[in-house]
């Protein structure tokens, strides 16, 4: 959060204390914690109704719906917290069909002796998110669990979005000759959780790309209305996400080592730990295939958006029936792209 | 990045494999042993062998301080943190490997064992320093270059005066591996294991220097070339070690002298003298027992001897009989030699220590190389 951040500007309550057990028993607790904070910060027509569920407005179109939960440790890192990934979290799930996100529903597990000043904080932060996505938070839920059974507070949230007709956007998509983009550098969130995490002095600059993809993919789609498949390389990085597509699509990959978008100093980073930058978690980066002749526009459509400016064609689709993904290294040689084995690092979204 | 982009350069990697193809004799074979893991893992990861002619072939040595760990130790790493209800500090790769009865760290934790990922011996003395009232053991593995911080760790608990901080020690030494490795029969009479040199180690050259490869490059007249990791390193490191089969030289040369010098760190050589002293036997995983080859805690610091500390109970080492780790450890045999690679043994449910670490031969080979080892799309339609 930079000093000119419109999130500081936000008066917070003069709620002190910590979360207790009460706070989640239906009294009235439980009814000033939503009132104070909950209601308070994510304030929208669909929160004011009052009710147990949101009446949400008649739409148009194939509905898409995605869940994602957050437990991610530290609760607050360079260039984010828990409250903002969760918004951009699932926005970007329901981005990756292609649709246009509409509303949030955000349940949140807090932990007995949380304090309830950085709930605010996270809530603060969620609310901007989700104003600036303009994707409201229309209904929630809070559980209290005992002390030692959470660690502080996750967040599970799930996204409705609509798509357009004509649009077809799935992981099965991808056919030989199809070319495969990213939107920019790979890595920086997970290196940047990495020098926060406990047990680890690391100091860097580096901040996490969180961030909501939806209007990215909406300019990629008014560029090339046939994108075949969109995913975000989260957990696992762009080598998992890859995997997951050949598989999925039943082809191979051929990647270009030397044409992957990485920071410098990201790599520097995972070069110091040993770890491959591939591996490691993304928020606010996709990876779009398209058929060949495609490929340059949608390149320079997702240049010309501010989201996009490190975009880069990284390989082709192949024939595989053993669905490997490979990369040309930046020496001259070939070598396999593998899902990583394990958890490289713990806790990261 | 600099310092690192000037080692991975394509097109001085076309020049010396370029030099390489031209001055590899078409009617020898070389096999070059790389001792060290991290040898293994730059040839891989970046591709060097297809950049090799066809008659050039690496075989892998030992050189993966996870991999040579036997079985009984890390069961005895196991049990520390179970039943001694220790922290136990451990390097990251430690933690998946499966011991007896495929025990590990990682499932020792998920029972309740409180195991903790360090990266570095300090991280663990400041767990001690947080955790007064908890006994906390540092896993020390690892070759010459780990050893240092582990003596460094040792000596600032004793300054400061921890009473809660030990070392279970498990270094090693690699002048005794590789004097081991090529005593043995499958090298020096059986002819198995063809090596007609060696890319020396890198990292641990730093610390001991490049004299120690002296002896045996006289005495098994094979050539030495000390390697840096970085993929240039190796290849300009496999063209020097061509250049001296083709001249019948075996001495001991230096590539990487950026970094390693003849005598080496004598400040840490100091330091770890101070600190440790030669175990008479020391079991390797896949080369059994080997005389003077690992150390363990002076007398003067045995307050910070976990192996003092706590009572183990002795164990036998119990290999699981279809993994061949033990001959892929020794350059018997390859790690598609076995039945267990890439079928039930693979990184993500690895059965043998070569498959763990992503310094193993295993782990590199599934990793990034098996697609040299499928059948091609047209053959298998």
């Amino acid at each position: 959060m930079s000093a000119n951040d419109p999130r500081l500007a936000v008066t917070t309550s003069s709620v002190r204390g910590v979360v207790d057990m009460t706070h989640g028993a239906g009294g009235c607790a439980m009814a000033e914690l939503i009132r104070d904070i909950f209601q308070r910060h994510l304030a929208n027509e669909f929160l004011a109704q009052g009710n147990d569920a949101a009446l949400l407005g008649t739409v148009c179109g194939r509905l898409v719906m995605a869940t994602d939960a957050h437990v991610i440790s530290p609760l607050f890192f360079p260039g984010g917290d828990i409250g903002a990934l969760a918004v951009h979290g699932t926005i970007n799930d329901v981005a990756m069909m292609g649709a246009r996100p509409l509303w949030l529903s955000a349940s949140f597990i807090l932990e007995q002796g949380f304090p309830l000043a950085e709930l605010e904080r996270i809530v603060v932060s969620m609310a901007f998110a989700a104003r600036e996505a303009g994707v409201p938070v229309v209904t929630g839920d809070t559980k209290v669990v005992e002390k030692g059974k959470g660690d502080g507070v996750f967040i599970s949230t799930t996204g409705v979005g609509v798509l357009a007709d004509g649009t077809y956007v799935s992981g099965s998509n991808a056919r030989p000759g199809d070319a495969i983009l990213v939107s920019g550098t790979m890595g920086d969130h997970g290196v940047a959780i990495l020098s926060k995490r406990e047990h680890l002095d690391f100091e860097t600059e580096i901040t996490s790309d969180s961030q909501p993809l939806h209007d990215l993919v909406a300019a990629m789609l008014a560029a090339i209305p046939g994108i075949l498949v969109l995913r975000d390389p989260t957990r696992g990085g762009l080598s998992a996400t890859l995997n997951e597509i050949a598989q999925q699509s039943k082809v191979g990959m051929v990647i270009r080592e030397a044409a992957v978008p990485v920071k410098p100093e990201v790599a520097a980073a995972c070069e110091l730990l040993g770890l491959d930058p591939l591996n490691v978690a993304n928020e606010g980066k996709l990876i779009a295939i398209c058929t060949a002749e495609d490929a340059e526009t949608l390149l320079a459509a997702i240049r010309a958006h501010p989201k996009g400016r490190d975009a880069a064609i990284i390989g082709e689709v192949v024939a595989d029936q053993h669905a490997l993904v490979r990369m040309k290294t930046r020496l001259g040689g070939m070598r396999v792209v593998d899902w990583i084995a394990g958890e490289q690092l713990p806790r990261i979204c | 990045m600099k310092y690192v982009d000037e080692y991975r350069d394509q097109e001085l990697a076309k020049t010396i494999a370029g030099a390489i193809a031209t001055e590899a004799d078409p009617e020898k074979s070389y096999h070059f042993m790389e001792f060290c893991g991290g040898h293994t893992h730059a040839i891989f990861r970046y591709g060097v062998q297809d950049l090799m002619p066809e008659n050039v072939h690496f075989v892998h040595g030992p050189g993966c301080p996870v991999c040579v760990l036997p079985i009984s130790r890390l069961d005895d790493a196991v049990e520390l943190a179970e039943r001694h209800g220790v922290i136990l500090c451990t390097y990251g790769d430690m933690m998946r490997v499966p011991g007896t009865k495929h025990r590990s760290l990682i499932r020792a934790k998920a029972d309740g064992a409180d195991v903790r990922m360090v990266y570095s011996t300090l991280d663990a003395l400041k767990i001690a320093r947080e955790n007064p009232e908890r006994q906390v053991v540092f896993f020390a593995i690892g070759f010459e270059t780990t050893t240092p911080p582990t003596a460094v760790a040792i000596k600032t608990a004793q300054a400061q005066g921890f009473k809660n901080f030990s070392v279970f020690c498990n270094h090693v030494l690699t002048p005794g591996a590789i004097s081991h490795i090529l005593e043995s029969p499958e090298v020096r009479e059986l002819g198995i294991v063809k090596i007609d040199g060696f890319l020396g180690p890198s990292h641990v050259s730093s610390v001991i220097g490049s004299q120690p490869y002296e002896f045996f490059a006289e005495e098994f007249q094979k050539p030495v070339v000390i390697a840096g990791f970085e993929p240039l390193d190796v290849m300009q490191s496999v063209l020097m070690l061509i250049r001296q089969v083709n001249e019948d030289r075996h001495e001991v040369e230096n590539e990487y002298t950026r970094v390693v010098t003849e005598e080496g760190n004598l400040k840490a050589q100091a330091l770890v003298s101070e600190v440790f002293e030669l175990r008479k036997t020391f079991d390797w995983r896949g080369l059994g027992t080997v005389p003077y080859s690992a150390l363990r805690i002076r007398d003067a610091y045995a307050d910070f001897d976990a192996e003092k500390r706590f009572e183990l109970s002795v164990k036998a080492s119990r290999e699981l009989k279809s993994c061949e780790c033990p001959s892929i450890l020794r350059g018997v045999k390859k790690p598609t030699d076995c039945k267990l690679f890439g079928t039930v043994c693979t990184p993500q449910n690895p059965i043998g220590s070569c498959m763990v670490s992503s310094e193993g031969a295993c782990a590199a080979y599934w990793a990034y190389g098996r697609f040299r080892e499928l059948k091609p799309l047209e053959a298998a339609e």
